[in-house]
C-alpha cells in the first residue's frame, strides 16, 4: 500500500489513542480536516494492508500483575524453525514470537519468544511445560529475565 | 476491577470495530450500553491498567525500520552506557537482562537504512559492539494477556 499524505496525517492523529467518545472517527476527522466516512475508509484500508496490525487496547502488563517477563531464545535448526515458531506462538503466555538472525560465534539463537507470568518461578515452570509438550528438549535455549527498564516510550510514527 | 472489566480487557486486546459507533457495537458484547463501556475504558486508562486504546502499527509497512539490538556492557559502565544509548531518539525501549549480552533495546527509525547508521553511531559513541538482530519472520501469537 502506498501511503498518501492524508494517510500519514491519520496515522499520526490516532497513534496515541482513539478518542473515548461516541463518534470517535468523526472527532479524529475534525482534527485533521476529513469527514468521518473518509477516516473510516482509510483506517479499514490500513488494516487490510496490514499497516495496522490490530486495533484495540494495549495493556500495561506490570499493572495487571504480570511481573516477570522472560525472553526465551532457542537455537533451532533452520529447517525446523518455522514449525517451532508457529507452535510456540499458539502457547498461552507467549506474547511475541520472532525469527531473528544468529550472530555467531557469540549468539547462536535464531528464535525469540516473550513469556510473561505473575512471577519468575511460574514463568520457569511454564517454559518447562512447553519444552516438554512441544518436544523441544534437544533444542539449546536460554532464558533472559528482564531487570530494570530504562526507557519505554514505544515507537513514534510521523 | 470486576468481572466485566476483565472481559473487556481480554476481548478488546484482540480487536475493535471500525465503524461509526464502535463503542456501542462493542458494548453489546458485554451487555453494556455505550456510555458505560466508555466510562469503564476511561477508568482502566486512568488507573494505569491500559497504556492506550488504539492501533498497533506495522513499522516496516509504514516505511520505517525496526530492530532488536543487544550489547555486552561491563556492570560498572552500565549506567553511563544506558544514558548514552537512551539519548538516541531512535531507541524506543531499553531493558537490562541477565546475560552476558545485558542491554537490550529496540530501534525504531523513519527509514530502514537508518537502522545501520544508528547502530554505527551507537558503537562509535559507546565503544561497544552492537548486535543487530532485525526480525526475519513474525509468528502469529494467538492469546494476549488474560486477566
Amino acid at each position: 500500500m502506498v501511503l498518501s499524505e492524508r494517510d500519514n496525517r491519520l496515522i499520526a492523529a490516532i497513534q496515541s489513542g482513539l478518542p473515548l467518545s461516541p463518534r470517535p472517527w468523526a472527532e479524529v476527522g475534525e482534527r485533521i480536516g476529513m469527514d468521518e466516512e473518509e477516516v473510516i475508509r482509510r483506517v479499514r484500508a490500513l488494516q487490510e494492508s496490514g499497516c495496522i496490525k490490530r486495533f484495540g487496547l494495549v495493556v500495561r502488563h506490570h499493572e495487571l500483575g504480570y511481573n516477570a517477563n522472560a525472553m526465551v531464545v532457542w537455537d533451532v535448526p533452520d529447517e525446523r524453525v518455522d514449525a517451532v515458531g508457529d507452535a510456540l506462538g499458539r502457547q498461552r503466555c507467549v506474547t511475541l514470537c520472532y525469527r531473528r538472525p544468529r550472530r555467531l560465534p557469540h549468539w547462536p539463537y535464531n528464535l525469540f519468544c516473550m513469556i510473561h507470568g505473575k512471577d519468575r518461578q511460574r514463568v520457569l515452570d511454564y517454559i518447562d511445560q512447553i519444552t516438554e509438550e512441544l518436544d523441544l528438549q534437544e533444542i539449546p535455549k536460554e532464558v533472559l529475565f528482564s531487570g530494570r527498564r530504562f526507557k519505554q516510550r514505544g515507537a513514534r510514527y510521523r | 476491577m470486576d468481572d466485566i472489566d476483565r472481559q473487556i480487557i481480554n476481548r478488546l486486546q484482540g480487536g475493535f470495530p471500525v465503524s461509526e459507533r464502535p463503542y456501542r457495537e462493542a458494548a453489546a458484547w458485554f451487555g453494556l450500553d455505550e456510555a458505560e463501556l466508555i466510562r469503564r475504558l476511561r477508568r482502566l486508562l486512568d488507573d494505569g491498567y491500559l497504556s492506550r486504546f488504539g492501533p498497533m502499527y506495522h513499522a516496516e509497512k509504514l516505511g520505517g525500520g525496526l530492530s532488536l539490538c543487544a550489547m555486552a556492557v561491563p556492570e560498572e559502565k552500565f549506567e553511563q552506557v544506558a544514558g548514552q544509548v537512551n539519548a538516541f531518539p531512535e531507541v524506543a525501549h531499553n531493558y537490562a537482562r541477565d546475560h552476558q549480552l545485558n542491554m537490550w533495546f529496540v530501534l525504531a527509525t523513519e527509514t530502514p537504512e537508518r537502522i545501520d547508521e544508528v547502530v554505527e553511531e551507537i558503537e562509535r559513541t559507546t565503544g561497544y559492539r552492537v548486535y543487530n538482530m532485525p526480525k526475519q519472520k513474525e509468528f502469529y501469537v494467538g492469546l494476549r494477556f488474560q486477566v
